[in-house]
């Protein structure tokens, strides 16, 4: 049984609150296909729980089969140091399809950050340290592919459609209350 | 399953193709640490994912003073292909002529299916088995386990020495 080895901390980012029953953790690649689909199903586990649930995600690009995974990262990266993490993330995974970084600009403008404080903190790979220590502790943690869930610090080996996610996240609500 | 070499045990020599003309052996990596990793077939969806993921963390590997070589049964064309593929950079090598001896010698073949086991080796720089470790076929070992045991191993001799 994988155990999560990095704890969720302030450097994280969190939607939800502090007091939740339940953290999810989940590595995910902006580029993997896998990982466009579990967003929604994310986010419906989100509108279903409530406060009793908060989700956290870190970064997992596999970059050597998806060259714009890490750009993409470092994009929501950037995002997050405007306080926009989450919209720029949802963002890419809507519009996955059409990935590139003419469309990283694109959710930039969307959503009124500096394009040309984008493409700096690009071209300085400002944020490519954090990435990458996201990817070596998930590494650490056992993470093999994306999207892996942690389910309250434990690894989520089942899949990740609605049903499969809220049943896991069912056990763990009985446990905690 | 299979019974693979445990630690301690001196790791079989071998020499086998790295690419369609150029072979590789064990031994010369004496003095350095290896990673043997053992996997069924190119192409597979599981053994795809283990060869990427370890291609993403192979700057880790070598930060603790190992490199990684693939093994599977496939043919030095069939590794080409993958590798490049999957824009691997490390060596995939070909345990094809006689097929799965190496494999064999090192308790990681299957024979119902013909194909070498996940199993994972850390061969130390003295040319013993420091690490070993096999995984169901159809999971993932990860890389967890391999970076733990690394760890655990003593800090490799570096060409800096303090005067």
């Amino acid at each position: 049984m994988s155990q999560l080895r990095v704890p969720v901390s302030a450097r994280d980012h969190i939607r939800g609150g502090n007091d939740a029953d339940v953290t999810l953790v989940e590595y995910g690649d902006y580029q993997c296909p896998y990982c466009a689909m579990a967003n929604p199903i994310v986010g419906l586990m989100e509108r279903q729980y409530g406060r009793a649930l908060r989700v956290v995600f870190r970064h997992f690009p596999m970059e050597e089969v998806h060259p714009l995974a890490l750009t993409a990262a470092e994009a929501a990266e950037y995002a997050g140091d405007n306080g926009v993490f989450w919209e720029m993330h949802d963002a890419i995974y809507a519009n996955q399809p059409r990935l590139g970084v003419p469309l990283l600009f694109a959710i930039a403008g969307t959503l009124k950050l500096s394009q040309i404080g984008l493409r700096d903190s690009l071209a300085s790979f400002l944020h490519a340290e954090r990435v990458r220590s996201d990817f070596l502790g998930g590494v650490r943690s056992g993470v093999n592919g994306t999207p892996t869930f942690f389910i309250n610090g434990v690894r989520h080996d089942g899949g990740f459609s609605a049903s499969e996610l809220s049943a896991a996240l069912e056990q763990q609500l009985t446990v905690t209350r | 399953m299979p019974t693979i070499l445990s630690p301690g045990t001196t790791a079989p020599d071998f020499t086998l193709n790295a690419t369609p003309d150029q072979k590789l052996s064990l031994s010369e990596f004496r003095g350095r640490r290896v990673i043997l990793a053992f996997y069924p077939a190119d192409w597979s969806p599981v053994c795809g994912d283990q060869m990427s993921l370890y291609n993403h963390v192979l700057a880790e590997f070598r930060k603790k003073g190992a490199e990684l070589v693939g093994i599977s049964v496939d043919g030095a064309w069939c590794h080409q292909a993958f590798a490049h593929d999957r824009n691997l950079h490390f060596p995939l090598l070909s345990d094809f002529e006689p097929k799965g001896a190496v494999s064999r010698a090192y308790g990681a073949y299957q024979d119902n299916v013909g194909e070498s086991a996940r199993a994972l080796f850390i061969v130390d720089e003295q040319g013993k088995i420091a690490w070993s470790f096999l995984s169901p076929v159809g999971i993932n070992p990860g890389a967890d386990g391999i970076l733990d045991a690394l760890d655990m191993m003593p800090a490799p001799e570096t060409t800096n020495v303090a005067t």
